[in-house]
C-alpha cells in the first residue's frame, strides 16, 4: 500500500487528458460533423432564412397562414391520419394473421406481405394508376363483367392517394407488430388465461397494451412518412403541402416555397424529436425472451377459404409489379380503350439499350447514385462509430444532424439544395450547384446517409466494445483497430446500408425533380417525362428495370444480414 | 516484469463524491486480486491499469513511470476479458498472432511464439479453427495464450472464469496461475470469488463501494480480517459483539454476550480501552459443541444440513444466529436441542474498527 512520496496529486487531468484513450473519436468527429454542417444542417437554415426574403417575412407566412398553403398543410394533415388509420388497421391484422394463425398459402403471403417496400415511390404510384384509375385495368375490367361504368370502381383524387398510401405504407405497421408479436412473452398470455381471463380479455387487458409501443411507432412513422408523401398527390392532383412547394417553386414565387418549405421542415423535426421520446420512454418490456409459440391451425373447410384467401391477398400485392412488367412489353400508344395492352412488343427494351437518348437518364441516375454511397458510406459509417463510441456530452447534436434528413421530406430537401447552392456565399463557401448534374449526387447523399448511417449503427450494437479494447491493449493504434477489427465486423452492416441506398439513389423522383438539370434527367424524373407524352410502355420498362434491381439488392441484403435488413427501405 | 501504482486515484462522475478512491502498489511478478462484490470498482481499477479509463485524480504507475494519460495501446498489457474479446473473423492462430503483428515481428519469431503460446494453454494443434468451433473452456485459454504471447508487461484478467463451470473454473486457475508464473509476469485479476481469489493470488485486495477494506496474503485476509465486511466476505465467519475487558499486547480479553470472557488476538491499536465494543471473528468451523458449563455460548439448535463429510447447523444465542461446522458424527446435535459452543481462542479475531 506504500506510495512513492514524491507524489503531486490532487490536480484534475485535463479534457485532453481524460479522452486520451479515445483521442481518435473525436478527432473524426470534428470532420463528419462540419460535413453534415455544410451540406444538412446549413442549406436548412439557409432556406428558414430565405423565407424571410422576398416580400418579407410577414407577407410569405401570412400568405401561408391565409392562403392555399393553408388548406394545403391541412389536407396534408388529413391524409396523413387517413393513412396511419387505414395502414394501421391493414398491417395489425396481417401482423396478427401471419404470427399467430397456421394455414394453407401463409408461408407464400408472408414473402409477399413487404412487397409494397421494394416498389419504387415513382413508379409504384404509377402502377396503382394504371390499376385503378377510370381508364385503368381494373375499373374496365369490372366494367366489360358487369356493365356498370368504369368511374363506379376507379379510384382518384384523396382517393386515390389514400389508396396508394394504404398499401405503400401498412408494412411500417405490419414489421412492428410482427416484432412486437415476436417479442410478446407468452408466459404472459398462458399467466391471464390461468387466472380466468377469456380470449377477449387476455388482447384488450394484456396483449393490445403491451403492444403500444410497437403501434406508436407504427403510426409515427407513417405519418411523417404520409406527410412527406409527394408522388401520389402528385399523379392524383391533390394539392398537399408538398405538391404546393413545387407548384408555388415553379410559378417562381421562391421566398413563398421557402416559407412552405419551412413550415413543413418544422413539422416533421417534431415528429422525429417525438418519435425518439417516445422510444426512449418505452416502458413494456418483456422479463423473458420470446418463445416459439403454437400457431393455431386452420382445419376443415376454413382452410380452403384460408387458402383463397391469401391467394387473393397475395395476387393483390403482386398486381402493381404484374401489371408495370405487362405494361413495359406493350407497344406505345397501342393502349386506348381495353381492359389490358393489346399489342406487345421487346421494343421498349431494345430502345432503352440502344438508344443513346434513352439510355443517359439510366447512366446519370446510377451513376450519380454511385457517387452518392460512396459519401454515405464514407460520413454514415463513420458517424455510426463515432456515436457508437463517444462518451463525452453533446452525441446528440451529431445524432440529430445525420438524422435529421431522414424526417425531412424530398421535397424540402431539394428545396433546401437549390436554396443553399443557388449562388455563392458565406454558408456554401462559394460553392454553386444549382442547374449543375452535381447537385444531384449531393442531394442523394444527403437523403440516404441516414440509411448507411442506421444500418451500419444496428451492426455495431451486435459487437462487443471489448473487442476493440482487446486489439488497443494488444497494441494496436486506433485507425489499426478500425482497420483490422472493426470494419472487417460491420462490413456487412455498412454494405446493406450501402446497397439500399445505391437503389433509393438510382429511384429518386421526389428532390430530383425540384433540383435536376434540364440536360441530365434522373431516371424517375424520365419516367414521368414519358408517362406525360403518352409513352407509357417505356415508363414501365424503365419501371420494370428499377424494380428488378431492387429485388436483387433485398434478395443480396437478406442473405447478407438474416432477417433484418427489409424494413430499411423508407422512402416514398 | 514491472510493479503497478495505483497512485491515490479517485475516480468521481461529475460533482458527486468519487465511486472509487484507492491507493495500491502491485509488486513486480505479483499475482495480485482485486476481490469483492460486484459494483465495487474493482473492474474500473483494472480499466484505469489497461488505460480504457482515466482516474479523476492521482496517478497510475508503472516502475516509478507515469501512464496515467498514455493510450492503452501504448501500455503494453496483455488483457483478459470475461467475455474473451476473440477476434470472430480471425482463427486462433491470428487471433494470438494479433498482438505480434502490431509489433511486427518476423514470420519466423511469430510462428515460433504462437505455437510456444498455445502449448502453454494446452491448445498445440488448435490454430487454424475458427473461434466458433470451440468451447467456451477453449476460447477462453485463446484469450488467455493471446493475452501472454506478446510477453506483456502487466498482465490484466477480468473475472476470465466467470462463463465457465465449476469444474472447468477449477482447472484453468490452476493453468492461469501456472503459465502467470512460468512466465513471470506481474498480474492483476479480477474477480467476485472468493475461493478462487484464495486460491490463486499472493496478495488479495478486498473491496467493497470503491474503497479497499484490506490488502494482504489470502491467509491473512482470512485469519485477520480488517474489518467485518472483509470477515463475512471472506468465506463464512460468525461476528459476535463483545466489550473489551482488559488490552494486552498484541491480544484482548473481552466479554461475550452471556457473559463469559475470552482472550483473542487483536491488531494493536493504543486507543482500544477497556468498555469498547469490538466485534470478534469466529469461522464456524472453529465452533464446536461442548458440554454446557464449559461453553462460552449457549444456544438452541436451528435447522441443520448434511452435506457428506460434515454437517453445518444453525445455533440461535440470544438474537444471534450463529453457523456451526462440524465432522458428521453420530452424536451431532438435532434441531431444538440446546448446546453448548466453545472454541480455540488463539485462532479468533477481534475485528477492529
Amino acid at each position: 500500500m506504500s506510495a512513492p512520496a514524491t507524489t503531486p496529486i490532487g490536480v484534475r487531468p485535463s479534457l485532453s487528458e481524460r479522452i486520451a484513450g479515445d483521442r481518435f473519436v473525436y478527432l473524426l468527429a470534428i470532420p463528419v460533423f462540419l460535413v453534415l454542417l455544410y451540406f444538412v444542417v446549413a442549406p436548412m437554415l439557409q432556406t428558414a432564412i430565405f423565407s424571410f426574403d422576398g416580400k418579407g417575412a410577414a407577407v410569405n407566412y401570412s400568405t401561408f397562414f391565409t392562403g392555399a398553403s393553408a388548406s394545403a398543410l391541412g389536407l396534408s394533415v388529413g391524409i396523413s391520419l387517413a393513412s396511419v388509420l387505414l395502414c394501421g388497421v391493414i398491417g395489425t391484422l396481417l401482423a396478427v394473421l401471419l404470427t399467430r394463425f397456421d394455414f394453407p398459402g401463409r408461408r407464400m403471403l408472408e414473402v409477399f406481405a413487404i412487397l409494397p417496400m421494394a416498389l419504387p415511390p415513382l413508379i409504384g404510384t404509377v402502377a396503382f394508376v394504371l390499376l385503378s384509375s377510370e381508364s385503368g385495368v381494373v375499373p374496365r375490367a369490372l366494367h366489360e363483367l358487369l356493365g356498370a361504368p368504369a368511374s363506379l370502381f376507379a379510384a382518384s383524387g384523396i382517393g386515390g392517394v389514400l389508396l396508394v398510401h394504404a398499401f405503400t405504407m401498412y408494412p411500417y405497421f405490419y414489421l412492428s407488430v410482427s416484432a412486437g408479436l415476436a417479442g410478446l412473452d407468452s408466459s404472459l398470455e398462458t399467466a391471464s388465461a390461468n387466472l380466468g381471463a377469456r380470449k377477449a380479455r387476455t388482447w384488450a387487458k394484456v396483449i393490445l397494451p403491451m403492444l403500444t409501443p410497437a403501434l406508436v411507432s407504427g403510426a409515427l412513422l407513417t405519418f411523417m412518412i404520409s406527410m412527406a408523401s409527394f408522388t401520389a398527390p402528385q399523379l392524383y392532383n391533390v394539392q398537399t403541402l408538398t405538391m404546393q412547394i413545387v407548384s408555388t417553386r415553379t410559378s417562381g414565387d421562391h421566398s413563398l416555397a421557402a416559407a412552405q418549405s419551412t413550415v413543413l421542415s418544422i413539422v416533421s423535426i417534431l415528429f422525429l424529436v417525438s418519435m425518439r421520446w417516445y422510444q426512449g420512454r418505452r416502458v413494456h418490456r418483456s422479463l423473458s425472451k420470446g418463445v416459439q409459440r403454437d400457431r393455431a391451425v386452420s382445419r376443415g373447410p376454413v382452410r380452403y377459404l384460408a387458402l383463397a384467401g391469401s391467394l387473393l391477398i397475395s395476387a393483390l400485392l403482386l398486381a402493381p409489379v404484374l401489371v408495370i412488367v405487362l405494361v413495359s412489353f406493350s407497344v406505345d400508344g397501342a393502349w386506348t380503350t381495353q381492359v389490358l395492352p393489346p399489342q406487345y412488343t421487346l421494343a421498349n427494351y431494345t430502345r432503352i439499350f440502344t438508344d443513346p437518348k434513352s439510355l443517359l437518364p439510366i447512366n446519370v441516375s446510377v451513376q450519380m447514385s454511385v457517387l452518392a454511397t460512396i459519401a454515405a458510406v464514407v460520413i454514415g459509417a463513420a458517424a455510426a462509430w463515432i456515436i457508437a463510441r463517444w462518451r463525452l456530452g453533446g452525441k446528440t447534436l451529431l445524432d440529430i444532424a445525420i438524422m435529421l434528413p431522414w424526417a425531412l421530406p424530398g421535397t424540402v430537401i431539394g428545396v433546401n439544395m437549390v436554396t443553399a447552392f443557388n449562388e455563392p456565399n458565406a454558408a456554401n463557401l462559394g460553392l454553386v450547384l444549382t442547374g449543375t448534374l452535381w447537385i444531384l449526387p449531393v442531394a442523394y447523399f444527403v437523403r440516404y446517409v441516414p440509411l448507411v448511417f442506421r444500418s451500419t449503427g444496428a451492426s455495431l450494437d451486435t459487437i462487443d466494445p471489448s473487442l476493440e479494447e482487446a486489439a488497443r491493449g494488444l497494441g494496436a493504434s486506433p485507425v489499426r483497430v478500425l482497420r483490422t477489427v472493426t470494419v472487417p465486423l460491420v462490413a456487412k452492416g455498412i454494405l446493406a446500408g450501402a446497397l439500399l441506398a445505391f437503389v433509393d439513389g438510382v429511384g429518386e423522383y421526389v428532390a430530383s425533380v425540384v433540383i435536376y438539370p434540364s440536360q441530365y434527367v434522373p431516371l424517375s424524373v424520365e419516367i414521368f417525362g414519358r408517362i406525360y407524352s403518352s409513352e407509357i410502355g417505356t415508363a414501365a420498362a424503365y419501371g420494370t428495370l428499377q424494380i428488378a434491381l431492387i429485388l436483387i439488392v433485398l434478395v443480396v441484403s437478406r442473405a447478407m444480414e438474416g432477417r433484418s435488413s427489409a424494413g430499411a427501405v423508407t422512402t416514398v | 516484469m514491472i510493479s503497478v501504482s495505483l497512485d491515490r486515484i479517485e475516480k468521481s462522475y461529475g460533482d458527486n463524491p468519487p465511486t472509487v478512491a484507492a491507493d495500491i502498489r502491485i509488486e513486480a511478478g505479483e499475482f495480485f486480486t482485486l476481490l469483492g462484490p460486484s459494483g465495487c470498482g474493482k473492474s474500473t481499477m483494472l480499466r484505469m491499469i489497461a488505460g480504457f479509463l482515466q482516474p479523476t485524480r492521482g496517478r497510475i504507475l508503472f516502475d516509478e513511470e507515469d501512464v496515467t494519460t498514455r493510450p492503452p495501446n501504448k501500455r503494453d498489457t496483455g488483457m483478459v476479458f470475461q467475455n474473451y474479446a476473440l477476434f470472430p473473423h480471425m482463427t486462433v492462430a491470428q487471433n494470438v498472432s494479433y498482438g505480434l503483428d502490431v509489433r511486427r515481428a518476423g514470420k519466423a519469431e511469430k510462428a515460433e511464439r504462437i505455437a510456444k503460446a498455445l502449448d502453454q494453454v494446452g491448445l498445440a494443434g488448435y490454430g487454424t479453427r475458427r473461434i466458433d468451433q470451440l468451447s467456451g473452456g477453449q476460447q477462453q485459454r485463446v484469450a488467455l495464450a493471446r493475452a501472454i504471447v506478446i510477453s506483456p508487461s502487466v498482465l490484466l484478467l477480468d473475472e476470465p472464469l466467470s462463463n465457465l463451470d465449476a469444474k472447468l473454473r477449477e482447472e484453468t486457475r490452476l493453468q492461469i496461475r501456472r503459465v502467470q508464473q512460468e512466465a513471470s509476469l506481474t498480474a492483476v485479476y479480477v474477480t467476485h470469488d472468493q475461493a478462487e481469489a484464495m486460491a490463486m493470488s499472493d496478495r488479495i485486495a478486498v473491496l467493497e463501494a470503491g474503497r479497499v477494506h484490506q490488502v494482504a496474503t489470502p491467509r491473512e485476509v482470512y485469519h485477520r480480517p480488517a474489518t467485518e465486511f472483509v470477515a463475512r466476505f471472506i468465506g463464512r465467519s460468525n461476528v459476535l459483539p463483545a466489550t473489551v475487558v482488559e488490552t494486552r499486547q498484541d491480544a484482548l480479553v473481552v466479554e461475550l454476550p452471556g457473559g463469559r470472557r475470552v482472550e483473542t488476538p487483536a491488531p494493536r491499536n493504543p486507543n482500544r480501552k477497556a468498555g469498547d465494543a469490538v466485534s470478534l471473528s469466529v469461522r464456524p468451523e472453529l465452533m464446536r459443541p461442548c458440554p454446557v458449563d464449559e461453553a462460552l455460548l449457549v444456544g438452541v439448535v436451528g435447522a441443520a444440513e448434511f452435506t457428506g463429510a460434515s454437517i453445518t447447523f444453525e445455533a440461535a444465542v440470544g438474537d444471534l444466529e450463529l453457523t456451526v461446522t462440524m465432522p458428521d458424527r453420530a452424536d451431532a446435535p438435532r434441531p431444538g436441542d440446546t448446546v453448548g459452543l466453545a472454541w480455540d481462542g488463539e485462532r479468533t479475531w477481534a475485528v477492529g474498527e
